[in-house]
């Protein structure tokens, strides 16, 4: 298998594992840590962490489709995530997404993540960020931006080396 | 004119309060811990001893607490559900899966003042012999549960958790545990099973009562950040003293997120029941009214599971007169006071406190349309009314707001949240049908007018 685990990452999934009287309870807690290490969720790494938890593959195949922040392609290196429900749609996260989507040579209509021929750029709907007081909020990897205004956004890309 | 009340925010946005250990402590941050621990057994009058966890489990029910995630349930009494002779260990865990739409109140707790609810969490453990304890946070918080770690690493080196806690023989252990994006894991069966390390689907009840069967089948106790933070002020004030806070059965206080239309939108702690919704909408010290020229159209009083109300709207509520007796009064929508049982008996729920405000520029069926996308999103898929029916609540919205209505659609709508209601494990059965039943009954016209204009201008098409 082609697929291996640095020590460092290794011993900080030991560690996790740890927290739990039950191995199989850490499964999301490994899936994030690959997933940072790695950019998404591979084969491989399936059953790499199956391996781990002493499950079959599916347990964690499954975990992989059904949770929307676990991902089985690579995204792009900034991940721009929109809020799309209700406030933030009422404080314009439309127009965000548009501007987004626009700005990067993307489709605003098309469904799903979407990410820039170069890879640098991914942007996707998600559904409420629970920060509706400042709406339109978003997320550009683990940095959280509220009231986005189109200039706000393009300083958010600018910002993106 | 009412004014916010901050118990939980009293500290979070003062100028130079951080999330450290450090600034925690000045404020008098662990004196309610060490409260609780000075609590020894007491005699009762019957002869018995209660032991100090038992009296904080009293001092909890005395106090009126009811869960601030969404349900409203007392929390001393979920507590009392509690199996405590089944010899298996008891586990706690504090839901921090904020995403009910229009809910930000535990964001704050947990960036600004994670060690108030680590206290509380602590307490809480204490009083209902918990060894191992997590905090099931929202996998798109990730710098909220840094933060948290960071606390508990913390706490852990003022050996406010760890081995033989404080020189007692108490041994307590709190991890952090990240979901991943799923709204469902915040239904407590849903948040075990993803605990579990499973898909969240929710269990049914009988027989799956956390506070029996649990996680890994043991009694569970699961309460929401904001419910946790209460326990602590609870044990610096005294049940009685806290229980003046607020209004009969509706005690303490409550962050309100405030979003959607109005000038000042915000999280708001209040007293419950001290304010009304048109307080919280209108007044300068809250929502600061509604953008210049705009009227209102519509309230979501308690997240977006809960049942709109309509601008104009009157209500009957139960009041005690001077007699003592129960009346029935006519409350209009702005009059009705923010607390859990007057909402309840206007038809809807005060859930998560959280309110989005709709005005006259809002097409209702748009923001119907944006809630059914939610919930057919959201859906675990583990119950057929509720996955299939959500999503043809969906197509239908997207077909409405994309010129392809129908005259027979509001009722079509209604056909299908009425099949999904009370027909699935969760309550989320519930929380996808409401938002459509309350819309199309009270903006009935808003529905069929769309529709007919949509027939008429496709048939004028063709």
């Amino acid at each position: 298998m082609s697929f291996t685990v640095p020590a460092k990452l290794e011993a900080e999934i030991d560690e996790l594992i740890s927290h739990y009287p039950q191995k199989r309870s850490a499964s999301l807690m490994l899936l994030h840590a690959v997933q940072e290490h790695f950019g998404y969720i591979s084969h491989d790494a399936t059953e790499w962490i199956a391996k781990k938890l002493e499950l079959q593959p599916i347990n964690i195949y499954e975990l992989v489709t059904f949770y929307p922040m676990f991902r089985q392609e690579p995204a792009g290196r900034h991940q721009i995530k929109v809020c799309r429900t209700l406030s933030c749609a009422l404080g314009g996260s439309h127009k965000l997404h548009d501007h987004f989507c626009t700005k990067l040579g993307l489709d605003a209509h098309k469904h799903g993540l979407q990410t820039t021929p170069d890879g640098k750029f991914s942007v996707e709907f998600v559904e409420c960020l629970a920060a509706c007081g400042t709406a339109p909020v978003m997320m550009c990897n683990d940095d959280f931006h509220e009231g986005v205004t189109s200039q706000k956004a393009d300083e958010i890309l600018g910002g993106c080396k | 004119m009412s004014q916010e009340f901050r118990l939980i925010l009293k500290d979070a946005d003062q100028p130079g309060y951080t999330p450290d250990m450090e600034c925690y402590l000045r404020r008098g941050g662990y004196d309610a811990l060490k409260k609780a621990f000075a609590m020894g057994p007491r005699v009762s009058p019957d002869g018995g001893t209660v032991s100090g966890p038992e009296k904080v489990r009293k001092e909890v029910l005395a106090s009126g607490l009811r869960g601030r995630g969404g349900a409203g349930f007392s929390a001393g009494l979920k507590w009392s559900f509690v199996d405590r002779k089944s010899g298996k260990p008891i586990y706690l865990i504090c839901n921090a899966d904020e995403s009910e739409p229009g809910t930000f109140k535990d964001r704050q707790i947990i960036h600004k003042d994670p060690h108030q609810l680590i206290e509380g969490m602590i307490i809480s453990c204490w009083a209902n012999d918990v060894k191992l304890a997590y905090i099931y946070i929202r996998g798109e918080f990730p710098q909220g549960a840094k933060l948290l770690n960071a606390a508990l690493a913390e706490a852990r080196a003022k050996n406010f958790l760890g081995k033989n806690i404080l020189g007692t023989d108490y041994d307590l252990e709190i991890h952090v545990h990240r979901g991943a994006g799923a709204y469902i894991c915040g239904e407590e069966t849903g948040l075990i099973e993803s605990l579990e390390g499973k898909r969240a689907y929710p269990r049914i009840k009988p027989p799956y009562f956390p506070a029996v069967l649990g996680l890994y089948m043991c009694p569970t106790i699961v309460n929401n950040v904001e419910t946790l933070c209460h326990v602590k002020h609870i044990l610096t004030m005294g049940s009685a003293e806290y229980a003046k806070l607020g209004t009969p059965n509706n005690t303490g206080t409550r962050i309100v997120s405030l979003s959607g239309d109005v000038k000042r939108p915000g999280y708001y702690e209040i007293e419950v029941g001290k304010a009304t919704i048109g307080e919280l909408i209108n007044d300068p010290a809250f929502g600061g009214g509604l953008r210049d020229g705009r009227k209102l159209k519509a309230v979501i009083p308690g997240g977006s599971s809960s049942k709109i109300l309509k601008a104009g709207e009157v209500f009957k509520l139960n009041r005690k007169g001077a007699d003592g007796q129960m009346t029935k009064v006519d409350v209009p929508l702005l009059d009705l006071p923010y607390d859990f049982d007057s909402l309840q008996q206007a038809g809807t729920m005060s859930g998560s406190s959280a309110i989005i405000v709709m005005d006259d520029s809002r097409d209702i069926v748009e923001c119907l349309a944006n809630l059914g996308e939610f919930y057919a999103h959201e859906s675990c898929g583990q119950c057929t009314p509720c996955r299939e029916g959500s999503l043809w609540i969906s197509k239908a919205l997207h077909r409405m707001t994309h010129g392809q209505g129908r005259k027979g659609d509001a009722d079509y709508l209604v056909n299908i949240a009425q099949n999904i209601q009370g027909r699935t494990i969760c309550a989320f059965g519930e929380a996808c049908a409401w938002p459509v039943l309350s819309f199309v009954k009270k903006f009935k016209e808003d529905f069929e007018a769309r529709g007919a204009a949509d027939e008429a201008r496709n048939a004028a098409d063709k």
